[in-house]
């Protein structure tokens, strides 16, 4: 489903990611995680071509990221994007917010779009606020809505991008609840998430990154039991802690 | 002591009144047109394209370094002779309250841009990010998302401009075009009661002003309790 082969990013002279090469198949979950710096996030954008990369390639779906001549509005019309401050639309209701994008995207007539977006904010438990605002809306309940967003477009695989980390710990529960809920219906995923309880759960591998490599890529078991790199044990050691 | 004599004035409101549409006029096209012109400068100098970039730091550089009055007597000089040579218009054709229009209009628009410029600014880069990652392209992600955020967010400053812009309508004077304050000096020195007439003159555009000051700061508190949550 997504193949990142050879991946490597600079700033100037500045190196984000070295050589980053794995792979995503279909219905599989892989999360991401490292120290912070360590380029996952930047990884996770070059996915869907929000970050662009400057050797390497990365195809979704078959269809290279990289490639000048491919049309990167309509790739990431299928690829669902979830982000750290959920950026959900502040001057558009929760309503707007889902149907927007089925509307001027993918061209679904109004009422389709509605009743699709209705659904899903249903199944995210968040029906009764579809006439508020985005600023009306606990932070839990805006990274919810904005899963439901990324959901209404019918995407083939879904990226996470610290989804948890810009929220009060007592509302990762219920993002993680509907994270959880999606992979287990069979939603490919890639997570760049420092929750290592759903890692444990869901994943079927990790990857650590540290300094813009990919030092480790393994199943969840290996990875958990046994780290093979020194960095990440140390890693390991330091968030498993508390 | 001067010795006040305010009976001209009752008689001069219909003539005073249409030098306020005048002055009206050439805010709300000023208002329309350097809005219009201002976004479309902003979104130049925020664009990839260097040579758009260019031109629009360039043009909104230039008119911020030059004095109103300047542009308006340039534009009052210049313009007149272009348009008539263009439209084939008659030499006798009154074309200064058009070249008053225009120079207004450019000149306010290199303000205007600055003030949209930094509201597209104000709106946070993830915003763009969730707009493309949803498959919108990069014009779908300014009209549906950037831009009425950035317009909210500045309406107060767009309007206080407005404001600044209605009182500098008043430096048509150099083009002898009877706005508000020109009719008003006209009566003043026709009945030999300047003084008096320019009294009144001030204290309509403080009221008009004021009035609207106050109606944006009402405005702008609203925002920033809707904002605030």
């Amino acid at each position: 489903m997504i193949s990142i082969d050879n991946v490597s990013k600079h700033y100037g002279s500045f190196q984000v990611l070295t050589d980053c090469t794995t792979q995503v198949k279909k219905g599989e979950v892989i999360v991401v995680c490292g120290p912070s710096g360590s380029g996952k996030s930047t990884l996770i954008k070059c996915v869907n071509g929000l970050e662009p990369f400057q050797a390497g390639t990365i195809t979704v779906n078959g269809v290279s990221v990289g490639d000048p001549k491919t049309n990167l509005s309509k790739l990431r019309s299928h690829v669902g994007m979830v982000f750290q401050h959920f950026e959900l639309f502040p001057h558009m209701s929760i309503t707007d917010n889902l149907t927007i994008a089925q509307e001027k995207v993918l061209g679904r007539n109004k009422d389709e779009a509605r009743d699709k977006g209705l659904k899903l904010l249903d199944r995210v438990g968040l029906k009764a606020h579809a006439a508020k605002f985005p600023g009306q809306l606990s932070g839990g309940q805006q990274q919810r809505v904005a899963i439901a967003r990324a959901l209404a477009m019918d995407p083939i695989c879904m990226l996470f991008d610290e989804p948890t980390s810009a929220l009060d710990p007592e509302m990762i529960n219920e993002v993680l609840d509907v994270m959880v809920e999606l992979a287990q219906e069979g939603m490919t995923m890639m997570c760049v998430t420092h929750e290592m309880g759903f890692a444990r759960k869901v994943a079927n591998r990790v990857i650590f990154m540290d300094k813009g490599q990919i030092v480790e890529d393994d199943s969840k078991d290996a990875f958990f039991g046994a780290p093979r790199s020194e960095r990440a044990r140390q890693f390991l050691a330091k968030i498993l802690q508390h | 002591m001067h010795d006040f004599d305010w009976s001209s004035i009752p008689g001069a409101l219909p003539f005073l009144w249409e030098g306020m549409k005048v002055s009206l006029e050439i805010t709300a096209i000023a208002v329309v047109f350097g809005i219009l012109w201002g976004t479309a400068l902003a979104m130049m100098r925020l664009s990839p394209v260097k040579p758009l970039a260019m031109f629009a730091a360039g043009y909104v550089n230039l008119f911020r370094a030059i004095p109103l009055v300047m542009v308006l007597l340039w534009f009052f000089l210049i313009v007149p002779q272009v348009l008539r040579g263009a439209f084939n218009l008659d030499p006798n054709t009154d074309v200064r309250l058009t070249s008053a229009m225009i120079g207004f209009a450019l000149f306010e628009s290199a303000y205007y841009s600055e003030i949209i410029r930094a509201g597209i600014q104000s709106v946070p880069k993830g915003q763009v990010s969730a707009a493309s990652a949803l498959g919108m392209s990069y014009a779908q992600a300014m009209r549906l998302v950037v831009l009425p955020q950035a317009f909210r967010n500045m309406v107060p400053l767009l309007l206080t401009q407005a404001i600044v812009l209605f009182q500098d309508t008043s430096l048509v004077y150099v083009s002898a075009l009877a706005d508000f304050f020109g009719a008003a000096y006209k009566v003043g020195d026709r009945d030999g009661r300047l003084v008096e007439l320019l009294l009144f003159a001030g204290a309509v555009y403080f009221a008009i002003c004021f009035a609207a000051s106050q109606l944006v700061r009402r405005y702008q508190k609203k925002l920033n309790a809707h904002v605030a949550h």
